[in-house]
């Protein structure tokens, strides 16, 4: 028993983190649903819910006792392997992503599952396949409203994946490193928003639509698709959307505090508040951010979604990765 | 409108809702917290009655006829000598109104000659069955503990406040006189004067 706890197997820490960081994660999850929805109510002149629990805390709990109560449907026309498989895709890819994110730092190492030397690349192919879930789902429902999210999820996601990637290396290259721990080693005197303002625009813009979250939500454009690609789904599987829809939010949070805004750095030095504090604080900006726009602007139309992608962003995108790589390639 | 003008227009929008954000809501938490209604709210119904218990009701299905909903279904039958139920010779054998026709209009309450019909302030009538939407006098009539019934209301065109004066009208001698205490009966008096006259 001794020798377990002392020097435990590399499976069984990684499976103890792994169990910390989902519970954190998904409680994060539910708790970022009740923020948004009461931050949506206070900017729309609502209370928002407030009937379960006191401020409406336990909201989330009869959410989710409302949602494994709720029949799971199929519809007739589905595919019904894909159609049941695609919301553990987009679920294990959302929550995949947490594997890699390091949270703080202390002197005992990173706080986190798992310390990647190229962390900001496994997070964009985790996400990237998150992607297949989506698509999948609206393919396999074998109906028209989800087909036509389907497409766009694809279009969508394609076009802005490029920007996104583009705006990061500029990070990259002046960071020197892949892995999130040494990007934000790298900031410890300045954070990367200043040097890379605009990649920095250009990632926030993009991350909203990787995420299908408002005014970028053509995906789901509830509105004109009904729903979109989650049309057919109903209770748990539903909720795993949801769930994979808010966790890619958190996801693309953490990745914006990291690399842009010093992730555990303190602000101001105030170094007697932990790293952990700071790191949340600054994400949990970027989710507030998320909510403000939602409430804020209407959806884009699809062309001019697509316009925007590919003639503004991408160049811009690009413009910024030469100038960078160029001042990097003169200065250092 | 260029680019900088979007900027502006764009940061104007977030102003806007984060300004909203703080702002103190309109919401009534209505379980809890009733909202003060109108004084002369139409709620559901109520027959009331004179202060020594009769009914007010005489059955004459005035109010029937009036209802553009046809939502009010009155029979009437003859008082018996030995039991009267009204200061009339009839009284409403039965009474009843279906609050889903209703369209709470006030017209009953406008034709009843005795005031016996009035609309309560009460509005909470939600219910798992359509039939427990018909009213009858078991749920319309106030039950004879609880007095009168609504109180009065002394602007034109209110409840009267002759509740209590019509003892001696339950004399049956004189059918109208339960009629003429009444604050509209006067008001009729009046004016069948100036008519005369």
């Amino acid at each position: 028993m001794n020798d377990i706890l002392n020097a435990p197997p590399w499976w069984l820490v990684v499976l103890v983190k792994s169990a910390i960081v989902l519970f954190v994660v998904v409680t994060t999850f539910a708790y970022s649903m009740l923020f948004e929805r009461k931050i949506m109510a206070w900017m729309q002149l609502r209370p928002g819910p407030n009937r379960v629990g006191p401020w409406g805390l336990l909201q989330p709990a009869a959410d989710a006792a409302k949602m494994l109560f709720k029949e799971d449907l199929t519809p007739a026309s589905a595919d019904p392997l894909i159609y049941r498989l695609a919301p553990f895709i987009s679920l294990a890819c959302a929550m995949g992503a947490f594997a890699v994110i390091p949270f703080s730092e202390t002197s005992g190492g990173i706080w986190g599952v798992g310390d990647v030397n190229a962390g900001i690349l496994v997070i964009f192919a985790i996400t990237s396949i998150g992607v297949y879930g989506i698509s999948l789902a609206g393919w396999a429902s074998g109906s028209k409203y989800p087909l036509l999210g389907s497409i766009r999820s694809t279009a969508q996601m394609v076009s802005y994946e490029l920007s996104m990637t583009m705006s990061v290396i500029g990070v990259l290259i002046i960071a020197g490193t892949t892995s999130l721990a040494g990007i934000v080693h790298a900031q410890t005197h300045v954070w990367f928003i200043i040097p890379q303002f605009v990649g920095f625009a250009i990632y926030i813009i993009t991350a909203v639509a990787e995420t299908n979250r408002a005014p970028f939500d053509l995906v789901e454009a509830e509105t004109e698709l009904v729903g979109g690609f989650h049309t057919e789904y109903s209770g748990l599987r539903f909720g795993l959307f949801f769930i994979a829809e808010y966790l890619n939010m958190i996801t693309v949070s953490c990745i914006a505090a990291l690399l842009f805004l010093g992730g555990w750095n303190p602000v101001f030095g105030l170094a007697f508040i932990p790293g952990l504090v700071w790191f949340v604080l600054k994400a949990g900006l970027f989710i507030f951010m998320y909510i403000w726009l939602r409430t804020t602007l209407p959806r884009l139309r699809y062309d001019r979604l697509m316009n925007f992608g590919w003639k503004v962003l991408l160049p811009l995108a690009t413009l910024n990765l030469m100038v960078t790589a160029a001042i990097v390639a003169v200065v250092g | 409108m260029g680019f900088f003008g979007g900027v502006v227009a764009l940061a104007k929008g977030f102003a806007t809702t984060l300004q909203f954000a703080f702002q103190k809501k309109p919401t009534i938490q209505y379980p809890t917290i009733k909202k003060q209604h109108a004084p002369r709210f139409h709620g559901l119904h109520e027959l009331r009655r004179y202060a020594d218990g009769k009914e007010r009701c005489i059955g004459c299905e005035l109010c029937a006829i009036a209802c553009p909903a046809n939502a009010i279904t009155v029979i009437g039958a003859e008082n018996a000598p030995d039991d009267r139920r009204s200061p009339g010779e009839r009284y409403a054998a039965r009474y009843e109104i279906d609050e889903l026709r209703c369209i709470f209009c006030g017209m009953c309450e406008e034709a009843c000659p005795t005031d016996a019909i009035v609309l309560t302030p009460h509005f909470e009538m939600a219910d798992y069955r359509r039939g427990s939407f018909v009213y009858a006098k078991d749920r319309l009539l106030v039950p004879p503990e609880a007095g009168v019934g609504t109180p009065p209301d002394e602007r034109p065109g209110g409840i009267p406040a002759d509740l209590g004066s019509v003892i001696e009208a339950k004399s049956t001698v004189d059918i109208t006189a339960g009629y003429g205490t009444t604050h509209r009966g006067e008001i009729l008096k009046t004016q069948r004067k100036g008519l005369a006259g």
